[in-house]
């Protein structure tokens, strides 16, 4: 798994956001090659690379779309989520701002192989800058004739529209993003049924991560072997890691599944300010369980290594913490987001991550108790597996793994709140 | 309500849609690009324009949090306060913004030049500190680097 230097969704060209400098790089061939396949056939190209969503979730991307029904008397639909907005994720607005016809590209091939004749990019509110080098991009698309009425010459066509969001975190989860574009609140919605089923306005839809997206075109022009040999085979490609916290170097890094945790961060990442020393790393965006920073030493980045080290690959977000961070003080921070994003339908979330944050406060403001301890964590526990998505759950597992790792920084601000108190 | 050009581009955001209430968060967007924020009548305009109830409008202006249905500062300087960013010091940013300002987090100066907002994550981790001022990202802050950008501000 080392890193060969194969960059394909931010290969760092110059201007490759025009559709000129992208064309001339070979952009688009894999959008014909794909044309003259049978729609069947891509989507089990894309099962066969075993490509997995990059959004958090890891699902394999070829099956989700072989949900789709083949026949439809109604419109199908796909939506590309560009709602990015997991805490320690900052990966697709890399994409939408160097490569954003890769996306394009990827939407139309995953269109054609859906028989999707419509498909809405949902991008965050505050991505204003991205959103209008996307929209520039589409526009360059359709007057190539890519987008639009018989593209490339073939007898399929399809349109791309953007929408923009208005600021809420749970819009990136698939079905409050379909919500959300029908102009509704963004409230998750029970399943099944599933999206592939009944998705927006009831028609089949699908649900695709930016980054999902952009690995497509890469999977149709060197086929599903190829792409097998990058990174973990289970989970193969490049993944944009983003490190932030307290590193020297900060950023995206475009590297193969599968890659030691402390090569990102030493190697890539230039190590920690100050030459600290790591108390404890978020590997994958906020909801996913912190880890010990004694802990992390043979962890690798893909998502079965990250499951075995007791957390999730999640977004690839890497949030590293150095030894002078206050843990309790992150996770009321963490804790606040979670209530603030809450959407209020289910009571164990809305309620219990107030709770979690009230506690919390409680806790860093020296007057918890050791009472304290066990009721957040119960909160959590309660809180996880009984909401109809997957926010309380996200909510839950960085309170539950903060205790269970870092269990000694809360119970000696509880007892010296206690010792003040006496 | 809706100036002429806002509300032909809000006619070409319907047709992209087969339901017209889809296009509420667009025009939502477009009215308070107009008029700074989302006032009563705007909501009942564009409840009538679309054909909601205007129940449905307000339930939706006050999900989102980029919806103000009051006037705010010229300039809304959000500071995002989430991990990342508090690792490398968001608590200073919003203390000296709200000193140069003389407000604090939720507030409007008198002179409606500035309100100060904490945010949650605006996916500029790597970049940390960061705020974003309307529609433009400010990042990897520092104290000189705020008062520079604080003092261009109108």
């Amino acid at each position: 798994m080392a890193d060969t230097g194969l960059k394909y969704l931010l290969p760092g060209i110059r201007d490759l956001h025009k559709i000129e400098i992208y064309e001339k790089h070979g952009g688009y061939e894999a959008l014909k090659k794909a044309l003259g396949m049978k729609p069947d056939a891509v989507i089990e190209e894309v099962k066969k690379s075993n490509l997995r969503g990059r959004g958090g979730a890891c699902f394999p991307t070829g099956l989700k779309w072989s949900f789709m029904p083949k026949k439809s008397d109604k419109p199908k639909y796909l939506c590309v989520n560009a709602d990015e907005g997991e805490p320690g994720t900052f990966k697709d607005r890399e994409i939408l701002g160097q490569n954003p016809h890769v996306l394009i590209e990827g939407t139309l091939i995953a269109s054609y192989a859906m028989g999707v004749k419509t498909a809405y990019v949902y991008i965050r509110g505050e991505y204003v800058k991205w959103m209008n080098i996307l929209e520039k991009a589409i526009e360059e698309a359709y007057e190539k004739g890519y987008i639009g009425k018989n593209i490339a010459g073939s007898k399929y066509s399809v349109d791309i529209y953007v929408h923009r969001g208005a600021g809420a975190y749970i819009c990136g989860e698939e079905s409050s993003l379909m919500n959300s574009l029908e102009g509704e609140r963004g409230y998750p919605r029970v399943r099944p049924p599933f999206p592939a089923q009944f998705g927006l306005w009831g028609c089949p839809t699908t649900i695709n991560n930016v980054e999902t997206l952009a690995n497509v075109p890469v999977i149709i022009t060197h086929g599903a072997d190829w792409y097998l040999k990058i990174g973990y085979e289970k989970h193969p490609g490049t993944l944009l890691y983003g490190v932030s916290g307290h590193v020297k170097k900060p950023g995206i890094f475009e590297l193969p599944t599968g890659v030691l945790l402390t090569d990102l961060i030493f190697n890539h990442a230039g190590g920690v300010r100050g030459d600290k020393k790591i108390k404890a790393v978020i590997p994958g965006g906020s909801s996913t369980p912190i880890l010990r920073g004694d802990n992390i030493e043979d962890v690798r980045m893909d998502a079965d290594s990250l499951i075995k080290a007791g957390s999730s690959i999640g977004t690839g977000g890497v949030i590293v913490m150095d030894e002078d961070t206050d843990i309790p003080l992150v996770l009321e921070r963490i804790a606040h987001f979670y209530h603030h994003e809450s959407c209020g339908q289910c009571t164990p979330c809305r309620e219990g991550t107030g709770w979690m944050e009230k506690i919390l406060n409680r806790i860093n403001r020296a007057e918890g108790t050791m009472k304290d301890l066990d009721i957040l964590m119960d909160v959590a526990n309660n809180i996880e597996g009984n909401t109809i998505c997957a926010l309380g759950d996200a909510a839950a597992w960085p309170v539950q793994s903060a205790l269970k790792n870092f269990r000694e920084e809360f119970e000696a601000k509880v007892k010296n709140a206690e010792n003040v108190a006496a | 309500m809706l100036q002429e050009e806002k509300r032909a581009r809000l006619d070409t955001i319907i047709k992209r849609y087969p339901e017209k209430r889809a296009a509420l968060l667009p025009a939502l967007h477009l009215v308070q690009e107009q008029e700074g924020y989302v006032s009563k009548e705007a909501m009942q305009y564009i409840a009538d324009y679309l054909e909601v109830p205007f129940g449905h409008v307000l339930g939706v202006v006050t999900f989102y949090s980029m919806f103000y249905d009051k006037p705010i500062g010229r300039n809304h300087i959000q500071v995002c306060t989430n991990v990342s960013c508090q690792l490398l010091g968001s608590g200073t940013v919003v203390d000296h913004i709200g000193a140069y300002c003389g407000i604090k987090p939720g507030e409007t100066s008198k002179d409606g030049k500035f309100t100060l907002s904490e945010v949650e994550c605006l996916g500029s981790c790597g970049t940390a500190p960061m705020m974003q001022i309307n529609d433009d990202y400010h990042e990897n802050l520092t104290v000189e680097k705020l008062d520079k950008i604080l003092d261009s501000l109108k």
